[in-house]
């Protein structure tokens, strides 16, 4: 059964290193020129374009987030229940259909359009759909659940009395937030923003439907190198670089797993 | 300390706004009368006519139903293997099936649809609906493994060794002891499983070739194509099928913790 993970993705391997046959097949050969051709400019700031999109995602979801899990750890038990239950249907439910919502929202025609104009709170629709905005609130909202269900479970570990004794102790706001809750919960906050990061990074739908061809990402070049141009050992290189940049998000976070987990370092 | 907490309220009820709202909105205007404004016209059902009579909408939810029905069936059966072979019996190389069994869940989705579509195009498999169930069984698997192997870890191994002394095989006290405590999780599994199938469009869209649309396919082409309040009533369908099915598993998972 291993047999239609690991075939596919070698597979994926072997073809970047071959070239493009005349009919869109695949001529199999060994060069590296299609991973030099990724670092063209043109494809490296669809890179760099994904990264900033993914990270800033990830900040927000974050920023977003944590009061939401900071609210849920602090309720009664089994009101914790019904709302993580909340958090987590939109997640469970058709992503397709849920970007296309923000499509009917966000469109010139659309119902933030509307709801602006109504008033006369601007005069000419707003043209958020297909921009870089679009993109990241659709990426903030698929991916939301995905950063409130690890930062949960880490606040609901962190006993209260910790956070209490900073009071006690007048420590101001940002203090209690900056120097004992935030250090306290790191692992859940790590854990959150791969989670958020990694599916951003890769996403496709999401900018296909949102950003359109103005703001583009890794996972449109690469379906747009298979599908379209049907050069598929490029199309391969670049997943290879995509799945590269993933596993180095991976090991940083097995990194901070691996010295929480060794005795005497903590903290 | 009540001023704080009013603060965290209004912030989570501003999440919990900004998850449903598109949600909710999509599904009220599936009934606005208007063809093209986002402004109220009056309640109507004709969209959701439309849909039934559209025969090829009617078949993209007959290879929905199909897909999901055989490739959950499929996943099911390896999934919960899988996570008995990985619990209980040690075998070399479990590692690297463990790692195996993660990857679809770490690698990202378009990556798993274009290495796929490769391999089935290297093999020789014609794409088609029988690549698309290969396909969902593929990234059902871990789910289904995954799940299982959680609640064969807090099963009492207790009960297990109980029933081999009073004499049953090894099968004997798999088949009759430990298999019918897993049964929720298995079903609850299985849900989620046939959830994820009915939602898919990546992999689905690189696996499917010519003529093997799906729903979420479809739903994508008339995205794509024009803007209509039949994708409103197509959407507000899906949405309410996978709300229920996910309520229904986790219900389901919820109801192995409490015995």
């Amino acid at each position: 059964m291993g047999v239609f993970f690991f075939l596919p993705l070698l597979l994926v391997l072997a073809t970047s290193f071959a070239s493009r046959g005349t009919y869109g097949g695949v001529e199999w050969s060994f060069s590296l020129t299609n991973y030099a051709a990724v670092a063209d400019p043109l494809y490296l700031k669809i890179f760099l374009h994904s990264l900033v999109l993914a990270l800033v995602a990830t900040v927000l979801c974050l920023v977003l987030g944590f009061p939401l899990a900071y609210y849920i750890a602090r309720l009664p038990v089994r009101w914790q229940g019904v709302w993580l239950l909340l958090v987590m249907i939109p997640f469970w439910t058709n992503f397709l259909v849920r970007t296309y919502a923000w499509i009917f929202m966000l469109r010139a025609e659309g119902l933030l359009n509307s709801l602006l104009m109504g008033p006369g709170l601007i005069d000419k629709p707003l043209e958020v759909l297909f921009s870089d905005t679009a993109v990241l609130i659709g990426l903030v909202y698929g991916y939301l659940p995905f950063m409130v269900l690890p930062l949960y479970a880490a606040i609901e570990r962190l006993p209260r009395s910790v956070v209490e004794a900073a009071w006690d102790l007048y420590a101001p706001a940002w203090a209690v937030f900056w120097r004992v809750i935030l250090p306290l919960t790191k692992p859940g906050v790590v854990a959150g923003c791969i989670l958020v990061f990694i599916p951003s990074l890769g996403a496709f739908i999401t900018p296909d439907l949102l950003g359109g061809a103005r703001s583009m990402m890794v996972g449109n070049l690469i379906q747009h190198e298979y599908l379209v141009v049907r050069d598929w050992p490029f199309g391969s290189a670049i997943s290879f670089v995509l799945m590269g940049l993933v596993l180095a998000g991976l090991m940083a976070y097995l990194r901070t797993e691996e010295t929480k987990n060794k005795p005497g370092e903590e903290r | 300390m009540s001023r704080r907490r009013v603060w965290l309220l209004g912030a989570s009820l501003a999440d919990l706004l900004f998850l449903y709202a598109p949600i909710v909105v999509l599904i009220l205007f599936s009934f606005n009368a208007s063809r093209l404004s986002a402004s109220w016209q009056g309640f109507t059902l004709r969209w959701y006519r439309l849909l039934v009579e559209d025969n090829a909408l009617l078949a993209a939810a007959q290879n929905s139903l199909l897909v999901g029905l055989v490739s959950t069936l499929v996943a099911t059966l390896l999934g919960v293997c899988a996570a008995v072979g990985l619990e209980r019996v040690p075998f070399r190389g479990r590692k690297l099936v463990e790692g195996a069994l993660l990857l679809p869940l770490v690698i990202p989705e378009v990556m798993m649809g274009v290495s796929l579509m490769l391999f089935f195009v290297v093999v020789k498999l014609p794409l088609g609906l029988v690549t698309v169930t290969i396909g969902h069984a593929a990234f059902n698997l871990p789910i289904v493994a995954v799940i299982v192997r959680a609640r064969l870890r807090k099963l009492d191994p207790g009960l297990e060794e109980a029933a081999r002394d009073l004499g049953a095989t090894a099968w004997q006290a798999f088949r009759r002891v430990t298999l019918p405590l897993l049964m929720p999780a298995v079903y609850g599994s299985a849900l989620m499983a046939f959830t994820v199938s009915l939602d898919d469009f990546i992999v689905t869209f690189f696996t499917a070739g010519p003529g093997a649309t799906t729903l979420p396919l479809k739903v994508y082409s008339m995205v794509k194509s024009s803007l209509t309040p039949e994708i409103n009533a197509l959407s507000a369908i899906l949405v309410l099928i996978s709300m229920t099915l996910i309520v229904a598993s986790l219900a389901l998972q919820r109801k192995e913790l409490r015995h």
